[in-house]
């Protein structure tokens, strides 16, 4: 019989291992499914994990890397911080694109008027704000009509989406675009745009601001007494109405921080990297970002590499699919495959994995 | 370190051996789809494209294509990618890929890049896309002669200047053929969801319409029309004549192989130049799917007739005299209406009820 | 307001259609769920449903087969997340995200063959001439089977939950799992048998989208269905009877809208496309103000990991 039996303490050693042995079985797993689409197995996991980081293009990749990772931790960290108290953001899709619409136009009102150092930090702070105040919506109403916040702020995703259709469509869209949808390219004005902080790395403000969050949440959750209340309200709310927590004001720290920060991801990609508000302008960071933050353990560093693993997957999958001719789908069926077993394995660092009859107690 | 320069000589034998006969390496051939290939209209159309140039060239192109690229970032990366792959031509088959597009090609002088369905153009960018309203008035010309309730439906996208183009092009030639005609047009808001046009369509016909026209991919409409009995549906961006004869009577088919074919042909001879190609019924590049025999043998003809006279060039699709909705005049008697207004098209014309969006 | 040409029986009719891929899913969700386990797979477990019934369908020629098929696809897909779940005790939301991922891509990967077929239609039920009968006749009596299926499984998920002592089990492994272990109850085996059971339904959900509403194979055709079943899940908080509504009232703002624009009523298309959305949310704040908590009803070990210790 194999069996398992809980370790008093997480294994500090498994803790770090599951990783890699999970991006192993992956690569054994990953390479069979190459192998029965016709790839040759070795080719596409070198493809996906290897080229991009050390290949013949990645001083191109490196950067890029950067660029997809970037959203996701920024997102993931302002939610990590809601699930760890219990406060469940699942629309953190739509507070990104209601952050990028509010610092887009922000920016386009100011057009042409150059002036950097007051249409960007405006931007910014509108961007935030967006998301700030779309996640209030659940926020408030949780807390003022008990109005369960997965179902708002999932729905007000699509509410969301169908607002960036009518921006991209009506009052965003470019007045000398000849009548197609879309913006103007904010990356075509010098005072609004996001640009790389130094050319050819892929490092642009959102980036910073990624890891300052990063930063800002590990020093809230391990030195600050917000950071205690969250963790306490997550394992056991009752004890923490005890020990004075404000329920109401905690639900809506948590969201309202999630919110801005998802804003502010959208911002920065609205800004850089994307250029302009379009129809199709999110493409899915918000929920990735969930993916990222549990994989991250809810952990501010542990996020940070794990949005990283997110991008390289994105990254390398993309390239195996142009010079390999794998379809997108098997680059998703893997990524499932990747997650399955990074989140498996973890069950070695909590618990002990024993064979044979179960010892006395 | 032993296997890596083992992997490097085996990747430079692969090389050796593409190189042609003549000596000149393959031409890499790069596509970047918005969907999948497998989703059955627009992705799919342009993925028969590069079969089409893989077929036509041999080993002497290599093709490589990815699909489902979001339009951005994700985009400006994967063109990036082909780029550093040595593609020397480049397909962006979405409008939103327009400035990725432009973005790119800036970094690869040497490239040539070919963008669907947008203006911008570069001395390394093209542009192409292709007159689907020519088609759109064939297909209004059958529907208000079939029609029997008077009543046609149009399931639209987003309100963009292409699928304006197409609604007007329709309604002006099914009032041609029919004046009492009425068009009532249904918005879904997306690109793709099927279920929800299958409900619109279902919607229009519970609304009393008996013909039924899609600017949307799937066959949804096709198949709520087939159990309605008695609608007819035209087939959109494929064939879609797993649905002939009836509901659908004929379609509009999305030809690009014979304009990729033509480009990369081009790049090879070394006189590919920037240009802008909007091509319709004439060159090929949209195809009237077989008109079937539910429809009477006299509307066939005119629609036949209709086609071959656009084709010419004898007729227009946008003739004066005619008037925007609000009644004001649009194009003069006999004036016809010049690209600039086609592509940016954002008014409905005069008998169309409803308001476009924004 | 005048209506014009909507014609209320035949939207009423039409509503119950479109709503059922979302009825179907929500109703297996809410099972899962009432068990203790949050699985945020749903979207996935429908288009594997969706693909594998399609597939199945083409090849033998009969739905029925298909709809099996389906049901099964996607409950072997289920029992991934509960291996994972339940035995590795992997988090439940990032497991069930990537199951949505997972089942994204696997269904592609199988439907590529499949893309442009026609499969046989199955044919709605029409009894002994009721059908023919004003008003009720085209709402009760000339549905697709799968609508009264899944109607009868909203009856016996209610059923089973409030009366039987499975259910009662499976309700009492849901709030306090350490406690049913303690009286003896299997808690992995009860959560294995929810998941299987939603997944069945998660399947048939999108098999009735790919063979009945659409019907047609196309990559991705879900389109989100399956995030608007674990919204109705907690709209209904957790209560069989409320999913019914629920999924009715979503899927019949969708149907209404798109009947508003088709009689040409002015209502701007914008606001008309989030209407589902909105009018959904704002039913459930007046029903939920008022109430002690926020979670509702939940079952309070929703989404923990359960190990016997002892």
């Amino acid at each position: 019989m194999i069996r398992l039996e809980k370790r008093a303490a997480p294994s500090r050693i498994w803790a770090y291992l599951t990783p890699v042995v999970a991006v192993l079985a992956t690569m054994v797993a990953g390479g069979a499914l190459f192998a029965l689409l016709g790839t040759d197995p070795w080719q596409a996991i070198r493809t996906i994990f290897w080229d991009p980081i050390f290949g013949e293009f990645a001083f191109y990749y490196r950067g890029q890397l950067l660029v997809k990772a970037g959203p996701l931790i920024l997102i993931a960290v302002g939610l990590a911080l809601g699930f760890k108290a219990g406060i469940w953001n699942i629309g953190a899709e739509g507070q990104y694109i209601i952050g990028a619409i509010c610092g887009a136009a922000v920016g386009l009102a100011f057009y042409p008027m150059e002036a950097r150092w007051l249409i960007f930090p405006l931007m910014v702070i509108a961007g935030a704000i967006g998301g700030f105040l779309w996640a209030m919506i659940p926020g408030i109403l949780r807390t003022r009509f008990n109005t369960n916040e997965i179902l708002v702020s999932l729905l007000l995703v699509y509410v969301a989406e169908q607002i960036l259709a009518w921006m991209a469509l009506g009052p965003l869209r470019n007045p000398e675009g000849a009548g197609f949808p879309g913006s103007r390219n904010l990356r075509n004005y010098e005072s609004a745009a996001n640009t790389e902080l130094f050319a050819g790395t892929g490092m642009h403000w959102g980036v910073v601001a990624a890891l300052i969050a990063v930063i800002f949440a590990y020093i809230l959750l391990s030195r600050h007494l917000t950071g205690f209340h969250i963790r306490l309200t997550g394992e056991s709310p009752r004890a923490a109405r005890f020990a004075g927590v404000n329920p109401t004001r905690l639900v809506l720290f948590c969201l309202g921080v999630s919110g801005a920060l998802a804003g502010l991801a959208g911002l920065f990609e609205v800004a850089g990297p994307s250029g302009q508000i379009s129809i199709d302008f999110n493409v899915g960071y918000g929920f990735t970002a969930i993916i990222v933050a549990f994989l991250g353990r809810l952990h501010p560093v542990g996020i940070l590499l794990a949005g990283l693993l997110m991008a390289l997957t994105y990254i390398g999958g993309e390239a195996a699919q142009a010079t390999l001719g794998l379809p997108a789908a098997a680059i998703q069926a893997f990524q499932g495959m990747l997650l399955f077993f990074l989140l498996g394995f973890d069950v070695l660092t909590n618990f002990r994995v024993r064979f044979g009859a179960r010892a006395a107690a | 370190m032993k296997k890596r320069t083992f992997l490097a000589a085996a990747l430079a034998a692969t090389m050796a051996t593409g190189v042609a006969a003549d000596g000149h390496e393959p031409t890499k051939v790069g596509f970047i789809y918005v969907g999948p290939i497998g989703d059955g209209g627009w992705t799919y159309e342009h993925h028969q494209g590069l079969l089409a140039v893989q077929e036509e060239f041999g080993d002497k192109v290599e093709t490589m294509y990815q699909e489902s690229v979001p339009e951005g970032a994700d985009a400006e990366r994967a063109m990036t990618q082909m780029a550093l792959q040595g593609a020397d031509i480049i397909f962006t088959t979405s409008f939103g890929y327009m400035d990725p597009t432009i973005n790119v090609a800036e970094k690869f002088p040497d490239v040539k890049f070919e963008h669907a369905t947008g203006y911008k153009r570069a001395d390394n960018v093209s542009t192409y896309s292709a007159r689907f309203y020519e088609g759109r008035a064939v297909q209004g010309h059958i529907a208000g002669k079939m029609t029997q309730s008077n009543k046609i439906g149009y399931i639209a996208s987003f309100p963009i200047p292409e699928v304006i183009r197409g609604i007007n092009a329709s309604y002006l030639w099914a009032k041609k053929a029919n004046p009492d005609v009425e068009m009532s047009v249904i918005w879904v808001y997306t690109w793709f969801d099927p279920a929800k046009e299958a409900d619109a369509a279902k919607a229009l016909i519970e609304n009393g319409v008996d013909v039924v026209l899609q600017h949307t991919d799937s066959t949804a409409p096709q198949a709520a029309a087939a159990e309605a009995g008695g609608v007819v549906t035209f087939g959109q961006a494929s064939d879609m004549s797993e649905y002939a004869p009836f509901p659908r009577v004929s379609s509009i088919i999305d030809n690009w192989a014979p304009y990729y074919i033509d480009r990369v042909r081009a790049v090879m001879d070394g006189t590919w130049e920037s240009k802008d190609t909007w091509d319709g019924i004439a060159p090929g590049m949209v195809e009237i799917g077989e008109i079937t025999d539910a429809v009477p043998a006299d509307v066939k003809a005119e629609a036949l007739a209709l086609r071959d006279a656009i084709a010419s060039g004898e007729t227009h699709v946008f003739t004066g005299p005619l008037n925007k909705q609000d009644g004001s005049v649009w194009l003069a008697d006999g004036e016809t209406a010049d690209d600039g207004a086609l592509a940016g098209m954002d008014f409905y014309i005069e008998g169309l009820t409803g308001d476009i969006p924004n | 307001m005048d209506f014009g040409s909507i014609n209320p029986v035949l939207l009423i009719a039409s509503l119950m259609v479109a709503s059922t891929p979302i009825l179907l899913a929500a109703i297996g969700e809410l099972v899962v769920e009432r068990s203790g386990v949050l699985n945020l797979g749903v979207e996935g477990m429908m288009i594997v449903g969706a693909v594998t019934g399609f597939i199945v369908t083409v090849e033998t020629q009969s739905p029925a087969l298909g709809f099996i098929a389906g049901a099964l696809g996607a409950t072997l897909l289920s029992l991934v997340f509960g291996v994972l779940t339940q035995v590795f005790l992997s988090n439940q939301v990032a497991t069930g995200l990537g199951l949505t991922l997972f089942g994204l891509g696997i269904s592609a990967l199988m439907g590529q063959e499949y893309a442009q077929l026609r499969t046989p239609t199955s044919p709605r039920w029409e009894f002994f001439g009721l059908d023919e009968l004003p008003v009720i006749g085209p709402i009760a009596f000339n549905q697709h089977p799968l609508v009264y299926l899944s109607l009868i499984l909203v009856i016996f998920v209610w059923w089973f939950l409030k009366t039987t002592r499975s259910g009662m089990i499976l309700r009492a492994v849901g709030e306090n799992h350490d406690a049913a272990h303690a009286l003896g109850y299997s808690v992995i085996g009860t959560r294995f048998a929810a998941i299987a059971f939603g997944g069945a339904c998660a399947g048939l959900g999108g098999a009735f989208l790919s063979l009945v509403i659409v019907p047609q194979w196309t990559d991705g055709m879900t389109a989100g269905r399956g995030w608007i079943a674990l919204a109705i899940v907690v709209f209904a908080s957790w209560k069989a009877g409320r999913v019914l509504l629920g999924a009715y009232l979503f899927g019949g703002i969708s149907v209404l809208q798109l009947n508003l624009q088709a009689a040409g009523i002015a209502i701007p298309v914008e606001l008309l496309s989030m209407s589902p959305y909105l009018i959904t949310i704002l039913v459930l704040v007046i029903i939920s103000s008022g109430r002690a908590s926020a979670s509702g009803q939940a079952p309070a070990s929703l989404g923990r990991a359960f190990h016997a210790s002892g």
